[in-house]
């Protein structure tokens, strides 16, 4: 089991001064001292993540309050030469949204070169509402989407000269990536998915998927996976294939864990403040998941559900989200405890990617919870297995 | 959305390309170009436009059940495929009548060949910029709430949010395909073609151009400098009609169009 730490860097100061947090809100909300001491402060945290033998988790977001890192590749560029041992993970680089394929696998290159190969590539579809911003078309999005992934695969595996490409989205009279990547042919790919339609071509190709917070729900798509996996590669898939995204809190007792929670839960509710015409340009989701929602009885984004079954949302309570698999936190016993049950619940994964600073969670808090779980959860992590007794004593 | 499409009952295979397609009435072909909603054989007007002439009212490739050739991604490939359809079903001195998108595509048709065009009738149509690079010039639909939009394209509607709920799937895929197509040719330029109003000159056919006084969508002054690229198009005020001037005023849209007709095409 590997452990990632990720901060979306997000600008909670104005939290309370805007409401939806994306797209339209002015950036005057926006003091240009703060924002400077908060992405320091967020670099410092990755930093001592690194120190405390955790990878590196970096994403992007565009025009909102959630997140202020416009691309993943920039961040990391500074942390190819700032830390030393960790992986270094973009997840990702939306590239439905992004209009030059060429560019993403020459920065791809650079960092991979500065972090004498530390980097692993996150290529993830994004979120419906940046289309928005980056104005590309939201019909065939998922087209322009493989596209871009078999264009930047190519380019980066291509060392004879240019080639050129031609097609239906992207057309490129030299492709020539200079200097290559560090790492041949090249850097480990994930992907994002949390549904089984998401997960089948993820399995197939044996790219690692990351599934963001969606609880139990998660085995569906990991079945998926690995039945796919199965199936294109002849022999089951790894647990370092999968990887689950939840909210962590660690602290020295619950009380002083409850309060870090309340803290970090705080980000879920960026997620709602957003103008409902923004959530699904059409075409971003298939004419059928459309046709699907337009005809579903009940509305809104899925948070998991608890043991008894009670499906969450953006209003569930630090113990719902715990038990949900949403929101891991506590002592170091009661996260190692959620998260073995979980990992059982959901028949294993192989990284956990951990959102452990968010909202107004100070640094001193970050980094102390960090401590706990490097050096009192992760280490019995690594014992967790979902194979058969008998197979392990073999 | 402001009504729900309706399946249409014909298929028509235009050089491979299957669409749905209704008929209606006899007397002079009249093609109506639909807008971004989708085709509604059960809309007023198109009871009242049968009573006069022999309506066609198709649905755009992929829109509604209609197929979509992957090679489709721009306006022009559906004023090509009309072209085809004019030409296969070979109707001479049509009435071509379009609403809102379907008003942009009338014209995109008229620019390229109006031989088989005898009156064209256009009821506030999208399709060219005005203003400057900071300002828009066409509401943007797609920041819009489907509640939001409903009260946008109607002169009096309520924000009301849709209920699909009981809604039958095939309706409901209509919808969705409405939606997707019209990113698919409209999302950016936002429903307008940059080149169009350069090409306007050629529109080489009698023209009316149709406006609600309460559009929300589009100003009466983009009317207007729609009609000064056209050679004698005449610009007609509907008072009391929003966006969708063909469902807030049937009665006067159907007029208008009948009486322009008279006046125009081979018979007149």
């Amino acid at each position: 089991m590997r452990a990632w730490h990720f901060t979306e860097q997000s600008y909670a100061p104005a939290w309370d001064k805007a409401d939806p947090m994306k797209i339209t809100v002015p950036s005057e909300l926006f003091d240009p001292e703060t924002a400077s001491n908060l992405l320091n402060r967020h670099l410092d945290e990755w930093i001592v993540a690194d120190e405390l033998g955790l990878d590196i988790m970096v994403n992007e977001h565009h025009s909102t309050l959630s997140c202020m890192s416009p691309s993943p590749t920039l961040p990391l560029a500074i942390l190819a030469r700032e830390t030393r041992n960790a992986r270094l993970l973009a997840l990702g680089i939306p590239l439905g949204n992004r209009p030059d394929p060429f560019r993403i696998a020459e920065e791809i290159a650079l960092v991979d070169l500065i972090s004498r190969g530390r980097l692993e590539m996150g290529f993830v579809k994004g979120s419906g509402w940046e289309i928005f911003s980056s104005n590309l078309n939201p019909a065939r999005f998922m087209d322009r989407f493989w596209e871009s992934h078999d264009l930047i695969l190519k380019a980066l595996t291509t060392h004879d000269g240019p080639f050129s490409w031609e097609g239906e989205f992207f057309q490129y009279r030299y492709v020539n990536v200079q200097p290559r990547c560090y790492q041949q042919p090249h850097p480990p790919i994930w992907m994002t998915s949390t549904s089984p339609g998401g997960a089948a071509p993820i399995g197939a190709k044996g790219y690692v998927m990351a599934s963001p917070m969606v609880g139990e729900f998660v085995k569906h798509a990991y079945d998926t996976y690995k039945a796919e996996y199965f199936k294109a590669h002849g022999h089951p898939a790894d647990s370092d294939r999968l990887a689950y995204l939840a909210l962590v809190a660690v602290g020295n007792s619950e009380k002083e864990a409850r309060i870090r929670a309340e803290k970090v839960k705080e980000h879920l509710r960026t997620q709602m403040s957003i103008n409902p015409a923004f959530v699904n340009p059409p075409g971003y989701a298939t004419v059928d998941a459309n046709v699907q929602g337009m005809r579903a009885a009940r509305k809104g984004l899925g948070l998991g559900r608890t043991l008894d079954g009670k499906g969450l949302d953006f209003t569930a309570s630090i113990d719902e989200l715990g038990e949900a698999g949403v929101l891991f936190w506590g002592t170091p016993d009661q996260v190692y405890d959620q998260i073995e049950s979980f990992y059982l619940r959901v028949g294993g994964f192989g990284h956990i990617m951990m959102e452990a600073q968010a909202g107004h969670l100070t640094y001193n808090e970050t980094v102390d919870s960090l401590s706990l779980f490097s050096e009192e959860v992760l280490p019995r992590l690594q014992e967790l297995s979902v194979q058969p007794i008998e197979e392990q004593t073999v | 959305m402001t009504y729900l499409p309706t399946p249409l009952p014909q298929r028509l295979d235009v050089h491979g390309l299957g669409i749905e397609m209704d008929t209606f009435g006899q007397g002079r072909p009249l093609v109506y170009l639909h807008p971004g909603d989708g085709a509604d054989r059960e809309a007023p007007f198109i009871d009242d436009l049968s009573r006069h002439f022999s309506v066609f009212l198709p649905s755009h490739p992929g829109f509604g059940l209609s197929d979509l050739p992957r090679e489709f991604n721009a306006i022009d490939d559906l004023a090509y495929f009309y072209l085809d359809f004019l030409e296969q079903q070979d109707l001479w001195d049509v009435v071509l009548v379009g609403s809102s998108f379907g008003g942009w595509l009338a014209a995109e048709i008229a620019i390229r060949n109006t031989s088989r065009i005898g009156a064209l009738a256009l009821a506030a149509p999208l399709g060219i910029k005005i203003d400057d690079r900071e300002r828009r010039g066409i509401t943007d639909i797609f920041s819009l709430t489907p509640a939001e939009l409903t009260a946008h394209v109607r002169a009096e509607a309520k924000q009301e949010a849709p209920d699909y709920r009981q809604t039958p799937e095939e309706v409901v895929t209509r919808i969705a395909r409405n939606r997707e197509a019209l990113a698919l040719f409209g999302w950016s330029p936002t429903l307008y073609n940059p080149r169009l109003k350069y090409w306007l000159h050629r529109v080489d056919v009698p023209t009316l151009v149709l406006w609600g006084d309460s559009d929300k969508i589009l100003s009466i002054a983009y009317g207007d400098a729609f009609c000064q690229e056209i050679a004698g198009a005449e610009l007609s005020i509907i008072e009391g009609a929003g966006h969708y001037l063909s469902y807030d005023k049937p009665r006067e849209f159907t007029a208008s169009i009948v009486e322009f007709a008279m006046r125009n095409g081979d018979s007149a």
